[in-house]
């Protein structure tokens, strides 16, 4: 003992090393389990992906399968902005498309203008 | 009437009487040290912002506690609690019946309940997601508490006894309720000192981590992009709680009280039945037990048992555990990194840290750093709330050995 303490310094020794090694011990087995719980929804999730799939390709031939939705293009045009920050409109041009559940890139904004 | 003696009593009832009448023979020196460290903790919570949630109430606790004849707190009562030979061991009766109001707020702390509330508010707000989908970072987590155990090892030799050790070594753990949980249960006396040693440290993981980092890693190690982790289902978050619950607490049934109650908030976040209880720990309840809990504690920063040589080694220690710590999560970022053929980057282990998130954030902030099109802050949370769980478990390690 080297001061005053109520162990030794080899107890603490002892005590360290065990301790590290419980801490290890339990998040080992913590991960395995999570592993195994991982591994669990992961072949879950892939079996219903295989299903869903299936039954696409069975409904496929009944039906011809719609043409694909024209893209709208990246840009509709300019915005004119009247005492908004450009980071303002942005802000509320994505909210609109969110309440409209509309693509942005769908929709057209002429001005956007602050009523003062 | 003799207006001469009223104001006589008056100034001898007043603290500025106390300070000056007692100041060496009653320690009034001491309560001003006392309030001038109050308004240095103050500054740097409020100026340097350094914790400024909790160190603002530790600081104003602190100086509150150390006007003399305020009688807010009294180290007396807590002492006679404390003491197997006194009528009022382990009597909370007679703290409510001759306690201030700190002496009061302190009980939430005496009883655990305020570190398991604060638990319960950060489960509410922590994702386990990047864990679940990389259960390998749990390891990460397991590594970065090398440094309570060091620091454990290191207090013996500086003549701590193994209770007050085992409380100063869980400083390396970065975990501010873990380390009031172990301290109340094993070294009371001691708690002011180590819950200011723990959130200063806490509020300096951006200067104390990033060298340690730089030492540790190489450039090309640090430059390193980690895949996108996998997509975690809802049903995955909402069992692990409940399985981390029953499995930790199993393991350990000291740390139940930590554990069950991160993963309760936790499990009322995740099962989306549940929003206003989460909504509520989240941030209500959340507020309302730091302010508490930061009071409380700063309450027991009292002159005669915080002035001391102890409370200079505790600041020592715990600078040591939080540093050795980080090299422990770094040393096993670069095992990851050499078993998996370079596809893990090493400064995630610096977040094994608990100290959610802003240990996290320092790896990400040191990978972009080394790599402008780096993000690792995902993949660094996994590690960061592997943290917790791993101090929880080495706090309960301790509590059972010096639980008695």
């Amino acid at each position: 003992m080297l001061l005053t303490s109520d162990i030794t310094i080899g107890e603490a020794g002892v005590y360290a090393l065990l301790g590290y090694a419980v801490v290890f011990f339990g998040i080992v087995l913590l991960m395995l389990v999570v592993m195994v719980l991982g591994k669990y929804f992961a072949s879950k999730n892939t079996k219903l992906a295989a299903t869903a799939a299936a039954a696409a390709q069975a409904v496929a031939p009944a039906a011809p399968a719609a043409a694909p939705k024209a893209v709208a293009p990246g840009s509709a045009g300019e915005l004119k902005l009247h005492d908004v920050e450009p980071k303002t409109a942005a802000m509320l041009m994505a909210i609109v498309a969110d309440k409209m559940g509309k693509p942005l890139n769908e929709l057209r904004f002429i001005s956007i203008k602050e009523v003062k | 009437m003799n207006v001469g003696a009223i104001l006589g009593k008056l100034w001898g009832n007043s603290g500025f009487s106390a300070i000056i009448t007692g100041f060496v023979s009653n320690n009034g020196w001491q309560n001003l040290v006392m309030l001038a460290i109050a308004c240095v903790l103050l500054y740097l919570a409020i100026v340097k912002k350094f914790e400024p949630l909790l160190l603002v109430g530790i600081a104003f606790g602190c100086l509150l506690t150390n006007l003399p004849n305020a009688g807010l707190y009294h180290q007396d009562l807590w002492n006679d609690f404390m003491d197997p030979a006194s009528p009022f061991f382990h009597s909370f009766g007679q703290i409510m019946r001759q306690g201030g109001l700190l002496d009061i707020f302190y009980i939430g702390v005496k009883t655990s309940l305020y570190p398991c509330l604060i638990f319960m508010g950060v489960g509410a707000m922590t994702d386990f997601g990047p864990l679940i989908s990389n259960p390998k970072s749990l390891l990460l987590g397991a590594a970065a508490q090398l440094g309570v155990f060091v620091a454990f090892f290191g207090a013996v030799c500086m003549g701590f006894k193994g209770t007050e050790a085992a409380s100063i070594g869980i400083i390396g753990g970065a975990d501010g309720p873990t380390a009031i949980f172990l301290t109340t249960k094993l070294a009371p006396h001691l708690l002011g000192a180590i819950a200011v040693a723990a959130y200063s440290y806490m509020a300096l993981i951006p200067l104390i981590q990033p060298p340690i980092m730089n030492l540790l890693t190489t450039p090309e190690s640090r430059k390193i992009k980690m895949v996108q982790t996998r997509n975690v289902t809802k049903t995955e978050k909402v069992i692990f709680p409940i399985m981390v619950t029953m499995f930790v607490a199993l393991l350990l049934p000291d740390t139940a009280p930590l554990i069950g109650c991160l993963m309760l908030g936790n499990l009322f976040k995740e099962t989306g039945c549940t929003d206003r209880l989460s909504d509520t720990v989240q941030n209500a309840l959340m507020n309302i037990v730091t302010i508490l809990l930061s009071t409380a504690v700063g309450s027991t920063m009292v002159g005669s048992s915080f002035l001391t040589a102890q409370t200079l080694k505790i600041v020592v220690l715990g600078v040591v555990a939080f540093g050795i710590s980080t090299a422990g999560g770094l040393l096993g970022g670069n095992v990851m990194c050499w078993a998996t053929k370079g596809k893990v980057n090493p400064l995630i282990g610096s977040a094994g840290v608990s100290a959610v998130p802003m240990a996290a954030r320092v790896a990400n902030k040191e990978g972009q750093k080394a790599n402008p099109s780096n993000f690792l802050l995902m993949h660094a949370m996994g590690p960061n709330v592997a943290g917790v769980i791993g101090s929880a478990i080495a706090a309960g390690f301790l509590l059972s050995v010096f639980g008695g």
